[in-house]
């Protein structure tokens, strides 16, 4: 959008910038500047460094002149004598695929069934709608309640049908706890995935649908073949959210057992190298510089769709 | 539009009249959504619905059981142990300016970048784009050595670095935020008709006047909707805290779940009060500005 104003524009930009004072020219010199510096330096200078940093080894005492460039050992460290990468990494996958395949349809099939004429759908809405404005870390509170062994109302239902069972120890149990964990946090994702989805429906022309209606569509074709196709931008948008809320999860694992016991993620290894005796600069850069990859595909793919198409 | 009009008045009733025919189906309908909006409530509605029992009474008759008495009590005590005053004050100091300066800053940049036309317009705004999606982890460990080192005066820092105070969490938010915030707005300022500027730059206008008096009071929707947002994530975050704040009593509330946790741990009744006042911040953005939130939230995937 920016370049077509600018392609656009040619000779009356010129014109333009000649009404400018030179105080003027300062003030949008500040203007772009000060935010951009902040946003570079606290964001994309520590990404750099992240990659930098991961090709060395620094305990993080001393100054900057004890960092010691050892090539892929970390990484190599990481892939074969790191006990926690494999499930970690395997537990961030489960994540992905069960808010891709799981969470994220259902919270758009709520929003298709309440995009539909019917009364009460603001309150329906809202209900769903609640755990979004909740912090992670709230959430797994709130599910440590329903989950505790003892007190929790899982376990206490679930001895009232079959009072012979033992008692499930829903997040300790580290075969279950991720599982446990995911129907907390779908809890929270649906919610906000129906939210956005909405919005998405709610732009849809309605003449269109109408028109599928008379040329004798189902309503199950109207979505498939009519809706979904207009709703690609979204669509793109709604799987970016997915794949970066998966790679982000972090606060809810932590609330419950600092992410340990069956629950350890990327984003927990990493903390966990941050910093105290196990502070370890250069192999913690390592496993961010995984994160980061990870995370490059869905930013390429929205940056793609944001600027590259401008309708 | 009126054409538009005209054209839907047939085939809506046509659609209706077909409706009339499934009522079944529409009953399964509310029944499937009502029992979906009651599982959705459930685990709040009974995180309030423990922390009101007294902690002798589910001792003695379970958790899932009539209470046979209602209180605040808990609540009372989860703010008093829980020291939560100071860790509302906490949030408070960051929150605040920082909900402020993103939205300065934000509305500064996203001005110059969508009025006039620089070299680096793209790039800084995909740049911006970008960095708002990376998960916090990937730069917290140069970021943590950076906050070590780099120097900070006395009013705003009392160890001299940025390491454990409000002025480090603050300045982090920012940077992150500025990313969306950006994105945001600078898509709203686009679709404002180009002569508003032009106009006010002829007359004579000097370019920060333009940006404060013209286009900002036109950017009051966004805006809104936006320091809504903008609060409810500072408000929300753990991460940064955690790990940039090492003082437990300097963190700010959300991160403070940690130490309630740790202070309260045999004692759910306790645990739910807490967690409940943690979240009424959030709760009564929920209840009050629901319409700003979301808006929000769909300004940034919405676009075009």
């Amino acid at each position: 959008m920016a370049v077509s104003t600018n392609a656009a524009g040619a000779p009356r930009r010129r014109r333009r910038f000649s009404i400018l004072t030179r105080q003027d020219k300062l003030v949008l010199g500040l203007a772009v500047g000060i935010p951009a510096f902040i946003h570079i330096f606290l964001v994309w200078v520590p990404t750099i460094s992240s990659i930098f940093l991961s090709f060395t080894s620094w305990n993080g005492i001393g100054g900057l002149e004890r960092i010691k460039f050892v090539g892929i050992d970390n990484y190599v460290n990481m892939f074969t004598r790191y006990p926690p990468f494999w499930p970690a990494l395997q537990h961030n996958l489960v994540w992905l695929l069960t808010f891709l395949f799981i969470a994220t349809p259902i919270g758009i099939f709520f929003a298709v069934l309440l995009d539909k004429n019917i009364r009460g759908t603001r309150i329906y809405q809202s209900a769903i709608y609640l755990p979004v404005v909740l912090s992670l870390a709230i959430v797994g509170f709130i599910w440590q309640l329903q989950y505790a062994p003892e007190e929790g109302v899982l376990n206490n239902v679930i001895h009232n049908f079959f009072p012979n069972m033992g008692t499930i120890s829903w997040l300790g149990d580290k075969n279950i706890n991720l599982a446990a964990v995911l129907v907390a946090a779908s809890w929270r994702h649906i919610g906000y995935i129906m939210v956005l989805y909405l919005a998405g429906l709610k732009s849809v022309d309605p003449s269109l649908r109408e028109a599928a209606a008379i040329d004798g569509a189902s309503e199950r074709q109207t979505f498939f073949r009519v809706v979904l196709p207009v709703l690609k931008p979204i669509n793109v948008v709604i799987l970016v959210i997915t794949i970066i809320e998966s790679l982000r999860a972090f606060d809810i694992v932590y609330v419950i057992n600092k992410g340990q016991n069956g629950l350890e993620l990327l984003s927990v290894l990493i903390t966990q190298n941050i910093a105290g005796e196990s502070s370890r600069v250069g192999f913690g850069s390592a496993l961010a510089v995984i994160l980061l990859l990870i995370s490059v595909g869905p930013i390429i793919v929205f940056l793609t769709r944001t600027f590259e198409a401008p309708e | 539009m009126t054409a538009v009009a005209e054209e839907r008045v047939v085939p809506r009733e046509a659609v209706v009249a077909k409706k009339r025919g499934i009522r079944p189906g529409r009953v399964a309908l509310h029944a499937f959504l009502i029992f979906i909006s009651l599982l959705w409530l459930f685990p709040l509605l009974w995180t309030v619905y423990t922390s009101l029992r007294p902690y002798g009474d589910t001792a003695k008759n379970g958790y899932v059981s009539i209470a046979s008495s209602l209180s605040l009590d808990n609540y009372f005590n989860a703010w008093d142990q829980g020291n939560i005053p100071q860790f509302f004050f906490n949030t408070i100091v960051i929150l605040v300016p920082a909900v402020i300066i993103v939205l300065l800053l934000a509305s500064a940049i996203a001005f110059a970048v969508s009025r006039f036309s620089f070299k680096f317009n793209l790039f800084l705004l995909m740049l911006f784009t970008a960095g708002n999606l990376l998960p916090a982890q990937v730069i917290i460990t140069p970021l943590y050595r950076m906050y070590l080192v780099l120097p900070l005066p006395a009013p705003l820092s009392t160890n001299g670095v940025w390491y454990d105070q409000y002025f480090g969490i603050m300045a982090i938010h920012i940077a992150f935020q500025l990313g969306f915030c950006t994105f945001v707005l600078s898509n709203y300022m686009k679709t404002l008709p180009k002569e508003l500027t032009e106009a006010a730059l002829v007359d004579g206008a000097s370019v920060f006047r333009t940006y404060w008096q013209v286009i900002l009071p036109l950017c009051k929707p966004p805006l809104a909707a936006l320091a809504t947002l903008e609060f409810t994530f500072i408000y929300n975050d753990f991460f940064w805290a955690l790990v940039l704040m090492f003082t437990g009593n300097k963190r700010p509330i959300t991160s403070a779940l940690n130490n309630l946790q740790g202070q309260f741990f045999s004692d759910n009744n306790l645990l739910a009060a807490g967690a409940i006042i943690i979240a009424a911040p959030t709760l009564i953005v929920y209840f009050i500005l629901q319409r700003q939130f979301i808006r929000g939230l769909t300004l940034g995937s919405t676009k075009g």
